[in-house]
């Protein structure tokens, strides 16, 4: 090791959000290198073959919410990023081939008039309150208190956006912001499988049923993409390892290096200061400013080490709920599948089992107890159907994100995972008949292989809950909100800050800039 | 006919501290109440000759200590005697108790978990923090965010004052607290199941929602806001029963010259274009009132004796949505003798305190799984207490009444209304679950009422039998209850005022929505009020 | 066990023997068990302490073990003071903080082999020593009940043990401790204690705890050994300048009220902190705080005439309250009116004069006086006795 710093910043994981920390801060001048632990980049985020010849986004699959702001700032469309499908519409499966097809503020399908004309006025009313929360992606949550000038300004910039509602929708927000979707559902429809798809919006990826309160914010999360242009979700062209590498693309000719196969052990420190971080073969690589994008867990636990961080600290990483229960189903198919009463031109949207509310909350008792769901709810995109060039001509990829499986099951997982795999085909069966004779290959991510493979812990998406009490300043959790963390030089990426998870890359961005603004190198 | 100053709809607790406050500032005060009792839902009942049944609320922590001493309750008969113990049975035989003082309380948690025992000091703690940032805005009336007036605004600054004093990091933890299940919340202290299943209680009594459904924690804070003579989170029996509590106020208003009227059931509140005019009873009798204070609750005041037409839609439809969720019943049982408890000690300081029979989170979590399907929990969570032990008045020597509160019970079931065989098959899974930790219990069972959340509001009128008046979520908290915009007692017709547990600060018998709701009708009327503010530094 | 009702209060494996002596019946509660506040005189029980021989029950005090390869790293960690130096057979004085570098307790840690240490307190931390322990391969268990232990203090000690068959006992120094067999067990001697003096600790089985009190007595006849209370060990904690948790600090994890709790400058414990070493608990925050300055300032005060100060507001000369008294006494052998309090910062530098305001009961009549008080340095007592080895008395 010499004296002076190899890099300026390194980033720890080249997930999205490491990558868009990366880019911002090579493009701001610095020196940035990021390291990646397995074979590719991409973290959640990337595509990978799982059966010769068929390719598929191997975690998320589809894209709710990139941030035009990342697009436009990291020129990401000169790097690649294309979409093979945008705006999906999304359709709720029920039994006998009953179905509702949501798009945009219209649902069409076996719905009454009435049911339709609430959705519409329930749309509206969501992405109103999502315009609240869409502003606060582009920043680092104030402090509540002892704040610099700038946590004030965006206090009242918050305060100011739930004051413009109007008295009438401040106070619905008020309420609403900690009430459970069913209830909400329950207020306004009378159709299930309506009900049941906008349930599974607000549980996907979190250990919640639809009556847990506070499920109302999960769904505003998922859908803060249509305050600005998404108007359902999309799927990138070649998968989600598109984006990342369009995202790779720009910090590279911003300067950043990245490095593959490049396992990080220790986030090296001297005197609660950054100095380096040695990789699992033993090198050490000396830099002041180290970005984390590993899960707040991981990253304290493991890569600084408890015994650098104080008590209370500690307790905190520790006591951050992150209770994996998503599961990924990949089915390799000879043919395109057919969905019963599902015309072929709709067989591309985003096709959703969850068959009303009370199903989608039955789903979740089992987690509760550390069992799957014996009928579990899905989330399906046949990604092949927009895109050729992910499977040999004629054949199909299915990727299904599959709740709930939680990653702490009784009897563990690697008993129970074929098992499980089998009740999911089947219940796609029910909905797909014939798809069983369909399948050339499938294979099924646990959360336990979900961790060991993208190594967040638990498997948990969204690298800790998306509720109330991890929420804005609270996320991760009360005294690290601003990225910036206790160990001097060390800065956190992650989803597990704010604003969240899914493909978004506002963390990382707003990382970056707290990294600048700083410059503490 | 004679012209009132004010009609209180309901003499319930509440009601009558509300009515209690008018007549103490002069005002002509009629209370009507549909029953041919008083007291609402804080009673004492002798429906076996013989034994007094506490048969709805029970045991008494949150009645507001100023406005105890302010009416001069004590003068009127109320007595409250703090009470000690309680004990969580487990399945195995074993036990998990809860002794007043410091050290028994630590070697018993020790017994299970030394590790626990030491972090319940952390716990108390934290708890404490949280009770005493709330408990100042008990006997104040919550500020409307979105209005500039200047009381408004003043008592936002109170409200914020009081955040900054909390310092950020217990800021952050009170903001986590207000949102977090209690199970979740608990598992940041404990490792023994039995001591957070034991502890759990609180955050799910009355409450449609289980220990891992957020918010929770919210309610466990509710119960522990109260007092007995300073010794804050203790509870303690109204001698005599619950009714005491109805009585004093009752006696207490009526020697400020008020005036109650049983067996007068409202049909509906009397409205002309400049506002209330008086009210219109079931038998068609009409009694006239510039002001009519309701201790319905919300769905009830805006849905039942209130005309649509009368309303603004807004309101209508805020009542509808108003969650008030039945999830409780109760058995009271005339006992011939005091029963034993497997593996307790005979003559256990605990016993006077409430017993449970769940042991362990997931058998709670279960218990509210069994409600969500529509039918009452098959093993349910149970807060038992044998107020004879301490109270020598509610039974003959030597004969005891026990109050079993449930969770939970759903207010109708998934086959439909109650029948009299499913309220007998309730109270059969109660009554049998408690036997199977009591070998002498079944023996000593002389009468037993069994109450369903259909049978609590069929008699008492609480919409679903729902005890707190509405569900103690963040939703339905402070600003936000009963709806946002009408949080501060006044209705949304001129001279209609509310004041039953459906408004801040919530349920449970703390008389502070009573008290709260005539101060602010006095203000209105320009008169002074002797509404007390609540003790500084507690 | 669970079958019967838990007494109340429960009995040190000394009890039989303390309730013969405890001629005077004044009980109290130590942490859940029945230890005696005075057995015939509170003075006598004092002067034994400063002129010959007393003993001192402190079983209740809470004792954990801490092992594992880990263990050093461990405490070093959790501790404000540097342990790189403590030995095997060495004791030490510390504090330690929570995140905020505030005094969650101070206590002593025994290093008894290289990789087992007793770490002994006022207060209970099993959870605050688990939470600590992420990261670390350590084991802690609580042995409050299975350790006993008395406090041998005063000027005759050396002699006395020396007579009991404590060969060596002389060569032991301040803060050394070392094992002796006794009766079918081991007799743990550290020289500690907590009254200024000359004095021993010795910990043992409870098995052996009533022949250890015996053996005492015995060999301490000649010289007017006493069994003292806690009343007379107050008397002289204060003269010998030593605080104590709940009493002049509030414990950092029980506080309620936010600004309660203290930090090490904040209660004169600022050379416990050892900023230079590496990462512990609450560091950031006491760099922070020495760059930044602190909120109070716990002082020592020297007060006119002989009303102890216990409770008083203290006032600058402009009558301003700038803090309050958190401990008081008279203190007989150095012959002071002594008062720790806790000052607002910039109030209590060396020298300082202020007032103090002191109420006292005369025949059923409360009378109030404004005294003059001076901060001072060092405590008022601390003889020779107390670091010379061997030990220059009996």
């Amino acid at each position: 090791m010499t004296d002076t710093n190899q890099f300026d910043v390194v980033v720890i994981g080249a997930g999205h959000n490491g990558l868009v920390s990366a880019a911002y801060l090579a493009e701001s001048g610095l020196k940035v290198l990021v390291l990646e632990s397995s074979g590719t980049i991409g973290g959640a985020a990337r595509t990978c073959e799982f059966s010769e010849g068929y390719r598929v986004s191997e975690c998320a699959h589809l894209v709710y919410a990139l941030h035009p702001t990342i697009v436009r700032d990291l020129k990401l469309t000169n790097y690649g990023l294309r979409y093979a499908a945008t705006d999906l519409g999304t359709i709720s499966l029920g039994s006998d081939g009953l179905h509702v097809l949501i798009k945009g503020d219209s649902v069409s399908g076996d719905i009454s008039y009435e049911d339709a004309d609430s959705y519409r006025k329930f749309r509206s009313k969501m992405i109103k309150f999502c315009q609240v929360f869409a502003t606060t992606l582009e920043h680092q949550p104030p402090r509540l208190m002892n704040g610099s000038l700038g946590d004030k300004l965006s206090l009242l910039k918050l305060g100011w956006q739930v004051r413009k509602l109007g008295k009438t929708d401040m106070q619905e927000l008020l309420r609403i912001g900690s009430i459970n979707i069913y209830d909400v559902l329950e207020e306004r429809f009378d159709n299930q499988l309506l009900k049941g798809a906008l349930c599974l919006d607000a549980v996907l990826g979190s250990h919640t049923g639809p009556r847990s309160p506070n499920t109302v914010l999960a769904y505003l999360y998922r859908h803060v993409g249509e305050t600005f242009g998404f108007n359902g979700p999309s799927i990138p062209l070649g998968g989600m390892g598109t984006v990342v590498e369009a995202i790779a693309a720009s910090a590279k000719s911003s300067g950043a290096e990245l490095r593959t196969s490049s396992k990080v052990e220790k986030i090296l420190t001297e005197g609660s200061k950054v100095v380096g971080v040695r990789l699992e073969t033993g090198e050490e690589i000396k830099t002041h400013t180290v970005v984390s994008n590993a899960d707040p867990r991981a990253t304290f636990s493991s890569l600084v080490g408890y015994p650098q961080l104080d008590t209370e600290f500690s307790r905190r990483v520790h006591n951050i709920r992150m209770k994996g229960n998503t599961a990924k189903l990949h089915l390799a198919l000879d043919s395109r599948p057919r969905f019963t009463g599902v015309g072929e031109s709709e067989t591309g949207n985003r096709l959703v089992i969850a068959p009303d509310s009370d199903y989608v909350e039955r789903a979740f008792n089992h987690a509760k107890y550390k069992e799957y769901s014996d009928k579990p709810i899905v989330e399906i995109s046949i990604p092949s159907i927009h895109d050729s060039t992910l499977a040999p001509a004629g054949k199909h990829v299915l990727s299904a994100v599959v709740q709930y499986a939680p990653h702490n099951l009784q009897q563990g997982w690697s008993q129970a995972s074929d098992t499980f795999k089998n009740l999911l085909i089947d219940l796609i069966e029910d909905y797909a008949p014939g798809i069983r004779q369909q399948i050339v290959a499938s294979e099924l991510l646990t959360p336990a292989d979900i961790e060991s493979r993208f190594g967040t812990t638990n498997g948990h998406w969204h690298h800790g809950e998306l509720a109330l009490d991890q929420f804005l300043m609270l996320r991760p959790f009360p005294g690290m909100s601003q990225y910036a963390t206790p160990v001097h030089g060390l800065y956190h990426c992650s989803a597990g800050s704010h604003p969240g998870g899914n493909v978004l890359g506002m963390v990382g961005r707003n990382c970056a800039r707290a990294v600048i603004k700083r410059g503490d190198r | 006919m004679k012209k009132y100053d004010a009609i209180v709809i309901g003499a319930g607790h509440n009601g009558l501290a509300n009515a209690a406050y008018l007549a103490k500032a002069g005002l002509d005060v009629i209370v009507v109440e549909k029953n041919e009792y008083i007291g609402g839902a804080t009673v004492s009942r002798e429906l076996h000759e013989g034994w007094k049944y506490s048969n709805c609320s029970y045991v008494c922590s949150l009645l507001r200590p100023e406005i105890t001493r302010d009416l001069n309750l004590p003068k009127f008969g109320l007595q409250v005697i703090p009470y000690v113990g309680g004990v969580t049975f487990k399945r195995d035989g074993g036990y998990f108790g809860n002794y007043e003082d410091h050290e028994r309380q630590y070697r018993e948690m020790a017994r299970h978990s030394k590790r626990d025992a030491n972090a319940y000091e952390r716990y108390t703690a934290d708890v404490t923090k949280q009770t005493r940032f709330i408990r100042p805005f008990l006997m104040r009336t919550p500020p409307d965010p979105t209005s500039f007036k200047p009381r408004d605004i003043r008592e936002m600054l109170f409200f914020a004052k009081s955040f900054y004093n909390l310092g950020e990091k217990v800021l952050g933890d009170a903001l986590r607290f207000w949102t977090m299940s209690i199970g979740d919340f608990l598992d940041e202290y404990f490792e023994t199941d039995v001591i957070k299943a034991h502890l759990a209680g609180s955050g799910i009594i009355g409450t449609a929602l289980g220990v891992y459904s957020p918010g929770t924690a919210y309610v466990l804070l509710h119960h522990y806001m109260g007092e007995v003579d300073g010794s804050v989170g203790a509870w303690g029996f109204a001698r005599g029963g619950m009714g005491s509590v109805s009585r004093a106020l009752a006696d207490a208003f009526q020697s400020f010259g008020g005036e109650i009227k049983t067996e007068a059931e409202v049909d509906h509140i009397l409205v002309k274009p400049r506002g209330v005019e008086g009210v219109v009873l079931a038998n068609g009798d009409e009694l006239y009132a510039d002001i009519v204070v309701s201790n319905l609750d919300p769905k009830r005041t805006f849905l039942n004796i209130m005309q649509e037409d009368d309303l603004p839609a807004s309101i209508v439809k805020q009542a509808r949505n108003f969650k008030i969720r039945g999830s409780s019943g109760k058995l009271n049982i005339a006992l011939d003798g005091l029963p034993t408890f497997r593996g307790l000690p005979q003559k256990s300081p605990l016993m006077t305190g409430d017993l449970h029979f769940i042991d362990s989170m997931e058998r709670m979590e279960r218990a509210y799984d069994d409600w969500k399907n529509g039918t009452w929990s098959q093993d349910p969570y149970v807060d038992m207490l044998i107020p004879t032990q301490v109270d020598p008045t509610m039974a003959p020597t030597g004969k005891h009444v026990m109050s079993v509160f449930v969770q939970y019970a759903p207010p109708k079931l998934a086959t439909g209304a109650w029948t009299d065989d499913d309220r007998e098959a309730f109270g059969k899974t109660v009554i049998d679950q408690i036997g199977s930790y009591s070998p002498d219990f079944k023996d000593l069972i002389l009468h037993a009422e069994i109450r369903t959340p259909q049978d609590i509001e069929n008699e008492i009128g609480l919409t679903e039998g729902n005890i707190f008046q509405g569900e103690l979520t963040f939703d339905q908290l402070l600003f936000n209850r009963p709806f946002p915009g009408y949080a501060q007692y006044r209705g949304p017709v001129n001279g209609m005022y509310m004041c039953s547990s459906g408004t801040h600060p919530g349920g449970g018998v703390m008389a502070a929505p009573g008290a709260n709701s005539a101060r602010e009708i006095l203000m209105d009327l320009n008169k002074p009020s002797s509404v007390p503010e609540a003790y500084p530094d507690d | 066990m669970s079958d019967q009702i838990p007494p109340r209060l429960m009995q040190t494996p000394f009890h039989s023997r303390i309730a013969t002596a405890c001629e005077l019946n004044q009980w109290e509660d130590w942490k859940g068990y029945t230890t005696p506040s005075a057995f015939t005189n509170v003075e006598l029980e004092y002067f034994a302490m400063r002129n010959s021989a007393s003993i001192f029950d402190l079983t209740p005090m809470t004792k954990y073990r801490i092992t594992g390869p880990d263990a050093h790293a461990y405490l070093d960690r959790l501790v404000t003071r540097n342990l790189g130096k403590l030995k095997p057979g060495r004791v030490t004085y510390t504090a330690w903080c929570n995140d905020a570098g505030q005094v969650i307790d101070d206590g002593t840690i025994f290093r008894i082999s290289r990789d087992s240490f007793i770490l002994c307190s006022q207060e209970r931390h099993l959870d605050w020593l688990e939470w600590s322990a992420l990261g670390f391969n350590v084991s802690i268990e609580d042995e409050t009940d299975r350790i006993a232990a008395l406090s041998f203090q005063g000027p005759s000690t050396c002699t006395i043990l020396k007579n009991m068959g404590l060969y060596g006992i002389e060569n032991l120094k301040p803060f050394d401790l070392t094992h002796y067999p006794f009766e079918q067990s081991e007799l743990m001697v550290s020289r500690t204690g907590f009254t200024g003096d000359l004095g021993y600790e010795l910990w043992v089985d409870p098995d052996q705890a009533e022949k250890l009190w015996d053996r005492l007595m015995d060999a301490g006849e000649q010289f007017d050994t006493k069994p003292a209370g806690s009343e007379a060990l107050q008397i002289a904690r204060i003269e010998a300048g030593f605080l104590q948790a709940g009493a002049d600090f509030v414990p950092a994890e029980q506080e309620v009220r936010a600004g309660r709790s203290r930090s090490p400058y904040e209660l004169g414990l600022g050379w416990l902190v050892h900023l230079k070493k590496s990462h512990f608990n609450g560091k950031q925050a006491l760099q922070l705080e020495k760059r930044k300055g602190s909120r109070y300032r716990f002082v020592k005060l020297d007060v006119a005439g002989n009303k102890p100060a216990e409770h008083s507001f203290i006032y600058n000369r402009h009558h301003k309250v700038v803090g309050t008294v958190t401990s008081a006494a008279w203190v007989p052998t150095a012959k002071r009116n002594v008062a720790f309090a806790s000052l607002e910062m910039p109030w209590g530098k060396p020298g300082d004069e202020l007032t103090v305001e002191i109420y006292y009961l005369r025949e059923l009549k409360w009378s109030r006086v404004m005294e003059k008080c001076t901060v001072i340095e060092g405590a008022v007592f601390d003889p020779e006795r107390r670091h010379a080895t061997p030990p220059t008395c009996q």
